[in-house]
């Protein structure tokens, strides 16, 4: 189990490293929100899940997409608008997809995809299906009127969902202090029948151990929705590939048990030296093959960007 | 001398009928109910499609939504029918999930002026999520809405807001007029992968008329000459197409012909179909069931002026909503909106080219509906 979970962990670190590494050429042509810090509840979460799950999450979405199993060739390749992206050079960094791999969307717009989340969790019960959905999300998130409505329809009808509230403690630059008059949103979620918990210090054993075992309440059919508060910290500025201490709204003193907790390193450390370093080269000579793929690929054909407004019309008696 | 309007007889019809359209006369003809029109609509897909979900505020409580739902969480129990909590923002966003998973849900909103509440979700997700995901997702939703008029519906609950929604690309509206359409356009919404903004009147659904009891469809993008004429071209969205129909019947008695089109509906609107009307009778008069700036009604002049320009002369007017908040006072409400004498009167002044200060003597035969709330 170390093994597959350093091995994503790894892998998402240094597809973000590249992508920081390759901004200053202005190939990518999208605003890119690193997740670089708060890979690990990406990854916990969805090594507790099955193909079949689906997850929907946010514009800081690279960690969650490449998690539960998302294409880096078409990722890389839609961060430079190029036409084998994941949307075809349509949606850019922000709206990443991949639908084979349960990786239904994100949004730009913060706490919209919390109420895509429980349509389809609803979907999925109406349709007797064995799959669930999780939901990810910022602290920010929180604060919006969608994330109420969705929370209390969700354990009205006790669906089969997770939300997992990735909280870095800030919206873009302001904390979460001066945006909440009590921070306890654990308490927020249970007030509304969830069955709710913090997960603190980025810990992804914990949470991967916690969300596992939701994982099978949910498909031994006992009713969810369950809601996880993941302490978590943001060590790129906002959006953009560089550090912002120098902003003056949080300093690197903040930063640094973060950083000392790295849960890349901390995982690293429990697989053996000669497991890592295969992994490690494999996933070096994947982002490799991803860069060039993206670099070779062309941009869209000009008629592309009157496709796919609508689909097709549809059958009529 | 124009000559007088000629009311087309239904079969007379341009546009797809559908393949239920009755063809002999033999047959009596069936009269329901807008109300009931929608409900069959509803009903008949629900029971087509097990994916046919239907929710929002009160669609499973004694009133039903003015009878639209009546009976069917008795029929499709209330896993696939039900009241929702007071969300719509987060229930717009269910529905949409829904979508994506497959199930073609239909939202329904007891007025229009609450769906300002899901905007986000309807501009931002519902009509972006195929373009952005590059074609590789469907959101087949309805949003069923309804305008308010008359016994002081007032400022909140009287809003005829489709442009918003004409505005944005991916997003396909419908303002059905009769209980024909009603029932067609439902089930060509419930049918179309798109998410399709389905507007109602609350006027109209008082309306009774012919409606087959077999499933058919109204597709999108195809207007119907609702009447035909020589002098003034008509075109009239949603509850006005009922006064459009009135006034030409006003302008019939000063010797004016008018033809009549309702566009049903407004995204993709049919805008050949205007085009070419206009290029007979050289004047076209929109009346709107809302504001005239950056209307419908807007929309359609520019549209019809761009394709007829150097070609051919044109006079314009636009008809819709005083430029004010809609009042509840009665004389002043009167006032806020365009009816059957206002705009006979505005067509006699395009055609004479100049104020006439006309208006013609009301019949009772085509006054407004008796309507009295408190819904």
């Amino acid at each position: 189990m170390y093994a597959r979970f350093y091995r994503s962990l790894y892998r998402i670190r240094r597809v973000e490293e590249e992508i920081a590494k390759v901004y200053a050429t202005d190939k990518i042509k999208s605003p890119v929100h690193l997740s670089i810090g708060q890979e690990a509840i990406s990854v916990a979460v969805c090594e507790a899940l099955a193909p079949q799950d689906v997850v929907f999450g946010t514009y800081r979405g690279h960690a969650l997409y490449l998690a539960k199993g998302g294409d880096l060739l078409a990722m890389i390749a839609e961060l430079y608008g190029k036409a084998t992206g994941c949307t075809g050079g349509k949606g850019g960094s922000m709206h990443l997809i991949d639908v084979a791999a349960g990786m239904m969307g994100t949004s730009a717009v913060v706490g919209t995809t919390i109420a895509n989340s429980v349509g389809y969790a609803y979907a999925l019960k109406c349709q007797r299906k064995d799959a669930l959905v999780a939901s990810f999300f910022g602290d920010g998130a929180t604060e919006e009127g969608v994330f109420h409505e969705s929370l209390n329809f969700a354990a009205l009808k006790r669906l089969p969902m997770i939300f997992v509230c990735e909280n870095n403690g800030y919206a873009i630059h302001t904390h979460q202090s001066r945006r909440q008059a009590r921070p306890d949103l654990v308490a927020r979620a249970a007030s509304y029948g969830l069955a709710a918990e913090r997960i603190e210090c980025n810990d992804a054993l914990r949470l991967h151990e916690r969300v596992t075992a939701a994982v099978a309440t949910l498909r031994s059919e006992e009713p969810g929705p369950y809601f996880f508060e993941c302490e978590t910290y943001r060590w790129k500025e906002h959006v953009g590939p560089n550090e912002d201490f120098q902003l003056g709204y949080r300093d690197a003193d903040e930063a640094q048990p973060w950083i000392e907790g790295d849960q890349v390193a901390r995982l690293a450390a429990l697989v053996a030296p000669e497991d890592r370093r295969e992994i490690e080269s494999e996933v070096e000579a994947e982002i490799e093959t991803a860069f060039a793929f993206a670099e070779t690929s062309p941009f869209p054909p000009r008629e592309a960007l009157f496709a796919d407004v609508f689909t097709a019309p549809a059958t009529t008696l | 001398m124009p000559s007088r309007s000629k009311l087309r007889s239904r079969s007379a019809f341009r546009g797809n009928q559908g393949a239920d359209a009755p063809r002999s006369p033999l047959v009596a003809e069936r009269r329901i109910s807008y109300v009931d029109a929608v409900r069959e609509a509803t009903d008949q897909e629900m029971q087509r499609d097990p994916s046919v979900l239907l929710f929002g505020l009160d669609v499973d409580d004694p009133k039903a939504i003015q009878g639209t739902t009546r009976g069917l969480v008795e029929k499709y129990g209330p896993e696939r029918v039900f009241g929702t909590p007071l969300a719509e923002d987060a229930m717009t966003g269910v529905a949409i999930g829904a979508a994506l998973a497959g199930m073609r849900p239909i939202h329904v909103h007891i007025r229009m002026d609450f769906l300002m509440l899901a905007m986000n979700q309807l501009v931002n997700v519902a009509a972006k999520s195929r373009y952005m995901y590059g074609g590789q997702v469907r959101v087949p939703i309805v949003v069923r809405s309804m305008i308010g008029k008359s016994w002081g519906q007032g400022a909140q609950h009287s809003q005829g807001l489709y442009s918003f929604f004409m505005h944005v690309p991916g997003l396909k509206v419908v303002a059905p007029a009769t209980p024909y359409d009603a029932k067609g356009c439902l089930i060509a919404a419930i049918r179309d992968d798109n998410p399709v903004i389905y507007v109602e009147h609350r006027m109209l659904h008082f309306q009774r008329g012919h409606v087959p009891a077999a499933a058919f469809s109204v597709p999108p993008g195809r207007a119907r000459v609702t009447a035909e004429g020589d002098d003034v071209t008509l075109v009239g969205i949603s509850y006005m197409q009922v006064e459009c129909l009135r006034a030409a019947r006003y302008l019939a008695d000063v010797g004016v012909s008018a033809e009549v089109i309702d566009p049903i509906w407004l995204s993709p609107l049919d805008i050949d179909t205007i085009v070419e009307s206009a290029r007979k009778t050289g004047r076209l008069c929109v009346v709107d069931n809302g504001w005239t700036t950056c209307g419908a009604g807007a929309e359609i002049v520019a549209q019809v002026v761009e394709r007829l320009q150097g070609e051919r002369e044109i006079r314009v007017a636009r008809l819709g909503f005083a430029p004010v908040t809609c009042p509840t006072a009665p004389n002043l409400e009167a006032a806020f909106y365009p009816d059957a004498r206002t705009i006979a009167a505005a067509a006699n002044d395009l055609i004479r080219g100049a104020r006439q200060d006309w208006l013609p003597a009301e019949r009772d035969e085509l006054k407004d509906l008796e309507f009295k709330g408190p819904f």
